[in-house]
Parts: C-alpha cells; structure tokens; sequence
C-alpha cells in the first residue's frame, strides 16, 4: 500500500487533490495514533480507497501541538473519526464542525487510548453530583427519575421501583 | 410582547404561522427495539416531522483497541467475535487475515475454501436477522419468524463446526482452529435447500408487499456522491449505486474462484437497501454451493504456522523443544514482524478493517478497529431530518447496524 507522510499544513491540499484528481474519493478510516522516535508525541493515520482504481493510499500526518487540520469539509465521513481520535487521545482536529467527544461522555476527563493510561482505567465521579449526594451512590439519574415510578428512600439499589400513590394496593384499608 | 395580526379565515399561512409550537427534544434509546441495540438517537421534532438528528454512541464501549494492545494477537481473537456479534465467523477471518498479512503467512487452500465458506455463512446468518428485524420493526411479524427459523439452523451447523453457536473464535493466526467434522459438508447443502426456499417466501411476502412498499420506497434516499462522501461501505453503498465490493474488486481468500454477481440499487432509498440484502443472500448461497463442490483436501493451517499453533500435547509432554516451544508461545505469543497493515474485508455490514501497528514480539503497538457500522451511523444527521418519526424506525432497520462494532 502506498504511504506518504504528509505535513499537517498540506493536509487538506494532499486530501483534495487526491480526491478530485486521482480518485481517491472514499475516506476508509482515520485514526489516531501515539507516534514512536518522532519528536511529536501523537499522528494521525488516515487511509483513503479509490472505487475506481481499487486502491488504498495511506497518509501518516504529525499531530504538531496536538493539532491537526480537520478533513471532515473535504470527506464528511472523517466527521465521527476525528471525534474519535479527540476522545481517544486528545488530538484537537482544527475546523472540526461538532469538535464533542463521541464513545465517552462529555465530561470524561481522560483520552483512554494514549500509552500513560491504564488498562484497568482511572475511577472518576459520574457527572450527577446532586444524586450522589442524597443516595451516596456514584450513579447518573435514571431517566425516570421525578416520573410516576421511582425508587423511594435509602440507596438507589435497596427496594423495588413502586409508584408514589400507593392508594391502589390491598394492604392499605379503602377510603 | 405579542403582535396580534388580522387574519381572514383563508389566510393559511399567517394561521399556519400562528399556530407553530415549540419544537420538542424526543430521546430514541437507548433501549428502544428499533435501535437494535444501545444505540440513542436525540431528535428534534416539529409535530411528527424530524428537524435534527445527533446520535449518541458508545453505551457499548469497551476499550477494544485498548484491551488488544494488552494481550498477544491469538488472545484477541474472542474479542472479534463481539465485536459484529451477528456474523462473528466473518470477523474472525477479517482479522486472520489483517494479522497474517503483517507475518506473511500463505495458506493453503483448503483453509481459505473453510474461511470462505465460514464467512458466506456469517453473511447469510447476519443479513437473516437484518431482513427480519428490519421487516419486524415496519411491521411484517411473519417474515422474522421465517428467517430465524433459518438462523437456528445456521447455529446448529455452527456449533458443530466450531463448537460454539455465537462466539465462535473460528480463526487462529495462519489457520483455523480444526477441521470441517466429516458429513458436515452434505449438510450444508442441505441447509442450502431449505434456505434457499425460505429467502422466495421472504421474498413473496415482502417484495410486494404495499404497507412494506409505502414504509420503504423512497425513504431516505442516499445519492452516490453521499454514499462515497461519508464512506459508506457493503450493501449500503451498493444500494446507493455504486458497484464496489471487496470480494471482487480486492479478493482475499480466494474469493476470486467463485462466481457470483455485485446487486447495485439504482436510487438508495430504503427499499433498495432490502433488496440488494435479499440479492446477496442468493449470491452467498450461490458462493456456498461452490464452496461445498469444491473444497480442496490438504492441511487446513499454513505450514509457517508451526511458529504460531501450540504443538500436540503429546510433544509437549515427552519433548525438550517442543516444551520450550510451548512456553514461549504461551508465555510471548507468536512473534510478528514489525511493520504496518490495513486490511479491510467484505463484512455483511460492510467494509471491516483492521489496522495494526507491531514493534515486533506478540503484542500489536497499535489495533485499530474500522467498524462499518460506525460509519454507516454517522450518515444519520445527514439523511433522518425531513423524515417522519415512523420512518426512523425504517431508516434504522435499512442499515443494518450492529452497536457492537460500532463502540467496539
């Protein structure tokens, strides 16, 4: 498979004029990458296909300062891959249209794929601090949660979900 | 502060104006039947119309490529069976293949017949359920009893093949993990019988069928120029008119020795999307049939692979090299070559890729998994708004997802 190292700054002329020029029109995967004996710590790598020539072409691209210029203009399908890539390891795609992360939620502190990160992970508080401070649960809320069908008192774990008017049951004498 | 305007009883559009609420934020998922899955679509809607989609991924995430960094490369082969967990033999050949390509290992020929007729297998089984639930979720309950009739069969020939129904773990590195069981061949074509009558009453029921026809045909119509532009792969781009598929344009396992024809939609709508599905269960079991008729003998793991299988126990126990040869394998794994690789294979989903970085010695520095489903969900702001809330049940079931490959 061809490989070119392309520079971040001629990323996007490299990815267009091999999309309108040598028909390189699908963009097949792009990931990140933590880069080994290069003085940049992370890269992108980027694999285009030709439906016409049937062929791959690969670009490593360096990630200077964590930055890279986003290709999602150029091949929206990049879109979710660069979202990916930012989750994963905290590369920040320049001109990105929705720059959120994707797998993880947004409030999730650490870029799980980077080599410093643990395989066993890294506990962190869930973002619902007003739940865990009543029920001393590290839980984000159930979607019902206020409806007609909650839990009541203690931990969230202990008792079955009942509703709140109670009136219904048989054990309670009928009005 | 409210401007009251005049209004005569025919002024429809000041009324419709007037009128208008607020639009309203609905949550699809994540545990909704028709998003197959955990999948969570956030949608904003004008009455019943959609105005924006953003789908919200990764309840499913398990940190893949962070566990397969972590183990050595035979370690990971579970792991690709959860990953499209519908057709988990097809992923298991998908990422044989990327990791012998790295160490340059030929196979024989009577292993790349096994692994195409264990992935054409795969594809009848995931594109079964695809038909089915898709057929289900627009409201035809027959035709999922109908193909998962079917699928059971498929399990049972499964199970005996690799002695499991869905985590089959089939691949190993430069082979399989045994040989076909004797007689399992007549059986299959026997299965491809019976398959073969169940896809013409799917057919019957659902090709004409007018509720399926005004749920499907025109919804949600992918152009060409879109399907290539968000890198749409498999049956999906296909239906959208583009004629790629990898097992003829890059063959790999000896694709290029059996005959059978690429469905191309004509317009990408939802319909089309069934029917090149309904098209390439026919071709699978086409591909099959040769498969059966031509299944070469010969050893079924490359010759290279002694460095990779586990010698006999019985070596191991009586034999100094055999023993240190164990040790190692166990203990390091098969030694890869350093380099870098990116295969991608003709998955029922579409196009999956593995891309795998190795230093050297048994554990990859880098495996990146290129779920299709992944992508093919990534085209849904683009083509859910415009559409009714019925019709996301369509659009969902017309592409054929699976959540775990796309959170890996």
């Amino acid at each position: 498979m061809p490989t070119f190292r392309v520079a971040g700054t001629d990323l996007l002329a490299v990815v267009s004029a091999l999309r309108d020029e040598q028909g390189f029109d699908l963009l097949a995967d792009l990931c990140g990458l933590e880069l080994q004996g290069r003085p940049v710590r992370f890269g992108v790598v980027i694999h285009l296909l030709s439906t016409t020539h049937k062929e791959y072409v690969r670009l490593h691209v360096d990630a200077v300062d964590d930055r890279v210029p986003s290709v999602s203009s150029l091949h929206p399908g990049a879109n979710w891959h660069e979202r990916e890539a930012f989750d994963m390891f905290g590369i920040v795609f320049e001109g990105h249209p929705d720059p959120r992360r994707i797998l993880m939620w947004d409030s999730y502190p650490y870029h799980p794929l980077r080599k410093d990160f643990p395989l066993a992970g890294i506990e962190v508080p869930f973002p619902a601090a007003d739940v865990a401070e009543v029920t001393g649960q590290k839980v984000e809320p159930a979607p019902m949660m206020g409806g007609p069908f909650v839990s009541h008192g203690g931990k969230l774990s202990e008792g079955e979900p009942s509703a709140l008017d109670q009136s219904w049951t048989e054990e309670k004498p009928k009005a | 502060m409210k401007i009251t305007k005049e209004i005569s009883i025919g002024d429809v559009a000041a009324r419709s104006e007037e009128l208008r609420g607020e639009n309203m934020t609905l949550n699809m998922g994540p545990s909704h039947p028709a998003t197959h899955g955990v999948l969570r679509l956030s949608l904003e809607l004008d009455g019943d119309k959609v105005v924006k989609c953003d789908p919200v991924i990764g309840y499913l995430h398990r940190g893949d490529e962070k566990i397969a960094e972590n183990m050595t490369y035979n370690q990971f082969v579970p792991y690709t069976d959860r990953l499209d967990y519908l057709a988990p033999l097809a992923n298991n050949v998908a990422y044989a293949i990327a990791v012998e390509k790295l160490a340059g290992l030929k196979l024989p020929p009577r292993c790349e017949a096994i692994r195409v007729l264990t992935c054409e297998m795969a594809r009848l089984s995931s594109h079964l359920l695809g038909i089915g639930v898709y057929a289900m979720d627009t409201g035809a309950w027959t035709v999922f009893m109908y193909t998962f009739n079917e699928r059971e069969k498929l399990y049972t020939l499964f199970e005996e093949l690799t002695g499991a129904r869905f985590t089959t773990s089939y691949t190993r590195i430069g082979g399989v993990t045994r040989d076909i069981p004797d007689g399992w061949l007549a059986k299959v074509s026997a299965f491809c019988d019976g398959v073969e009558r169940t896809i013409d009453e799917v057919d019957k029921l659902l090709t004409r069928n007018g509720i399926f026809l005004e749920r499907t045909e025109g919804i949600a119509t992918i152009s060409k120029e879109m399907a290539l532009a968000y890198g749409l792969t498999g049956p999906n781009l296909r239906a959208s008119g583009v004629p790629f598929d990898l097992r003829k344009d890059k063959p790999y396992s000896g694709y290029e020795q059996y005959d059978f024809d690429v469905p191309v939609g004509a317009k990408g709508d939802c319909f089309d999307r069934y029917l090149v599905r309904m098209e390439e269960l026919r071709q699978s079991v086409r591909i099959i049939r040769q498969v059966v008729k031509t299944m070469p003998g010969g050893a079924w793991y490359a010759e290279d692979a002694k460095k990779i299988f586990l010698p006999p126990k019985a070596k191991v126990m009586t034999k100094m090299e055999e023993l240190i040869q164990n040790f190692m394998l166990v203990t390091e794994g098969p030694q890869i070559p350093a380099g870098e690789v990116y295969f991608e294979a003709e998955n029922p989903k579409g196009a999956l890729g593995f891309y795998v970085v190795s230093n050297g010695g048994g554990v990859p520095y880098r495996l990146r998994i290129r779920g299709p489903s992944f992508v093919s969900l990534s085209i849904l702001p683009a083509i859910v708004p415009g559409n009714f809330l019925t019709d996301v049940a369509s659009i969902l079931g017309s592409l054929d997802f699976v959540m775990g490959e796309c959170d890996r």
